[in-house]
């Protein structure tokens, strides 16, 4: 537990270094609200994806889907807008869409004990293949200006954008659910100990289930998010995101083995991948870079606690 | 798993009908991916003569050649429980980087050349090694940690340029396309290296090992297994393999550039998961995942055959990884129920 203090304590410092050197390097137009407003448009899909899947992960389990989820249920929405359904009607239908994908996963994990790496390797291939069915190589945009504007307008009144504000509003809700409920306790208990959770009287087949189901349902709304941020509903949408969803994650400080971590980490994970790719562009620097720093801090990020872990040993052995 | 219980671990009493049990389930496993593909083969032979002609057949072995090749390297981390998600970053680094070496150096030796590729591949696979094996970091974590530094550098290196045939040597690009007794040469290196995999895993001790790790790492350490350094083997074989493939990769398609084999990784497991390979170690074989890709494979050109539209084809993939491990699941549910019952039976 330590240790993770540590960690957390670390990714805000660092998120500071980030904030002032980018302030001092770009003359003051780092923290500008102009660019923090890009910054957060730039993030919004990954931080929404990365709450339930940090419950996923700490459950013990992983899912890597939920990028073909999110383009899934871009192509539904395209393909729903092209037989004339009302948006009113498509949106919710989309989130139950998703919610049905995560529960796919969710029953192929629980019910027949196989291993979530697995199947969601499966479903990632299948969920995107669908989509590629819904709506080919198509593209839809002619969605009404009523709402791809909420992917261009902050939320009246300030200067954040409405993914953003849709994120933070999640992240209270997904925190109160990991942190300060009985539900959350269940999670950790799981991915710590499954068995003993099992014996303790914890329904595990059935928090797991909801896990997925969860983080189907949070994909297909960031799906909402992306068609609409670039009023572009295509069947690629967001490929490759589970990896960046992923990476910023377990940056955060979640164990990949389950029973360790927090949401405020995550949250701080998600700004520090998000500050340091803005600050890269801002600096005209090539995107070759962001990914070589992506991977070097998740694997800072994992060594991290193995090296003081050795250190702390070292040191109990010497005294 | 139930897989732990290979003859190795189990009581001479009950050895035999246990070994019997497994080696039965692992030829059914293999057996049932040759069924596999004659019911894919089948029906579009039928429908397309054509397909079954020595030409298409050769395009399939060699277009399945490269992924069967990774499977390989793939299955060996594995079977240790590990897995390797950097493959398909490996793959491109060592391909551009061959690629750029040829055109640079136009005399070099053709042999040297593709060293230089497996040599980028063992150097990509010992950083993945050292990372899992002395830091004690999940493999899946490092490896996708790996994933993107690898191809980012690969970017790096490669400034959006691309290397066209026209600066590679005639020697390298005719090994993708040149046979020997009607064989394509790439196919024959991917036979070689199943074997020779195959014949390691099977009969060598250090080989024999890698299941053992496996299965059950505390075990494996407690028995004098140097867990460690096999774990660094298997990453170093299979980036070795992987840059091998690289240079093939270069040698097949004769264009490169820094996405060569992005998004190969998540085939490569899909092939070796498909093949029989349990994802959480212990059991598996060479054998097994190169048939896994070779199917997959197969299956995409088939489609193409039959004029289902492309759009099909990865749900069509997606699906049919789904059920092969879940019917591996339930095999497996079965042989654990048949090994309770035998070993009941032996003790009466």
């Amino acid at each position: 537990m330590r240790n993770l203090l540590r960690w957390e304590t670390a990714l805000v410092f660092l998120l500071v270094v980030v904030a002032l050197t980018g302030q001092v390097g770009t003359d003051g137009s780092f923290l500008s609200g102009g660019n923090l407003f890009y910054l957060g448009l730039d993030i919004g899909e990954i931080a929404l994806i990365a709450l339930p899947l940090t419950l996923v992960i700490v459950a013990g389990e992983i899912d890597l889907s939920v990028a073909s989820v999110l383009g899934l249920s871009s192509a539904l929405i395209g393909w729903l807008w092209n037989a004339g359904w009302p948006l009113e009607t498509i949106l919710p239908t989309v989130v139950v869409a998703g919610a049905l994908c995560g529960a796919v996963n969710g029953l192929l994990v629980t019910r027949l004990g196989l291993p979530s790496l697995a199947v969601t390797i499966g479903t990632l291939a299948l969920y995107r293949g669908l989509a590629l069915v819904v709506l080919g190589d198509t593209a839809v945009a002619d969605f009404p200006a009523s709402y791809t504007s909420f992917g261009t307008t902050p939320v009246p009144g300030t200067g954040i954008p409405y993914p953003v504000a849709l994120a933070a509003v999640l992240a209270v809700l997904f925190g109160v659910a990991l942190h300060a409920s009985s539900f959350g306790r269940s999670v950790y208990a799981i991915g710590a100990n499954e068995e003993g959770a099992r014996f303790s009287g914890i329904r595990v087949k059935r928090v797991k289930l909801s896990l997925f189901v969860l983080a189907g349902a949070v994909a297909a709304i960031a799906g909402i998010v992306y068609t609409f941020r670039f009023s572009s509903a295509r069947a690629d949408n967001g490929v490759g995101l589970e990896l960046a969803v992923v990476a910023a994650v377990l940056l955060g400080g979640v164990s990949i083995f389950g029973g360790r971590g927090s949401l405020f980490g995550v949250i701080a994970g998600v700004l520090l991948l998000g500050g340091l790719r803005n600050l890269l562009i801002l600096q005209d620097t090539s995107t070759e870079v962001l990914t070589i720093v992506t991977g070097l801090l998740l694997l800072v990020s994992v060594l991290a606690p193995s090296i003081t872990r050795r250190v702390g040993t070292l040191r109990k052995a010497a005294t | 798993m139930t897989t732990q219980l290979t003859p190795a671990v189990t009581p001479p009493a009950r050895r035999t009908a246990a070994r019997r049990l497994t080696s039965r389930v692992g030829r059914v496993r293999e057996l049932g991916i040759v069924v596999a593909l004659a019911l894919v083969v089948l029906p579009t032979a039928i429908v397309n003569p054509r397909f079954v002609q020595p030409q298409s057949l050769r395009d399939l072995l060699l277009n399945a050649s490269i992924v069967a090749l990774l499977a390989v390297g793939q299955t060996l981390v594995v079977i240790t429980r590990n897995v390797d998600l950097s493959v398909g970053s490996v793959l491109g680094l060592s391909a551009f980087l061959t690629a750029q070496h040829f055109a640079d150096n136009p005399g070099t030796p053709l042999l040297l050349g593709i060293g230089f590729g497996v040599a980028v591949g063992l150097a990509c696979g010992f950083l993945n090694g050292l990372l899992v094996a002395l830091g004690n970091v999940p493999s899946l974590v490092v490896t996708l940690g790996t994933l993107y530094v690898f191809r980012g550098i690969d970017y790096a290196l490669a400034q959006g340029e691309q290397i066209n045939a026209a600066n590679l040597p005639d020697a390298l690009l005719d090994l993708g396309s040149s046979r020997v007794l009607g064989v394509p040469v790439l196919v024959l290196v991917a036979v070689v290296v199943i074997v020779v995999a195959g014949v390691y895993l099977r009969s060598y001790r250090s080989g024999r090992e890698l299941y053992a790790i496996g299965s059950n790492p505390e075990a494996a350490t407690l028995a004098g297994i140097p867990v460690a350094k096999r774990t660094l083997t298997t990453f170093v074989l299979s980036g070795l393999i992987a840059g091998l493939a690289g240079a093939l990769w270069v040698a097949r398609y004769g264009t490169v550039d820094a996405a060569a084999g992005t998004g190969l990784e998540l085939q490569v497991v899909a092939a070796v998961v498909v093949g029989g390979v349990a994802i959480f170690g212990g059991s598996g074989t060479v054998t097994g995942a190169a048939l896994g890709a070779l199917l997959l494979g197969t299956i995409t050109s088939c489609l193409v055959v039959l004029q289902i539209p492309a759009f099909w084809q990865q749900a069509i993939a997606g699906a049919l990884l789904l059920s092969a491990i879940t019917v591996d699941r339930l095999l497996a549910l079965r042989l654990a129920k048949a090994l309770r019952t035998s070993e009941g039976t032996s003790h009466a």
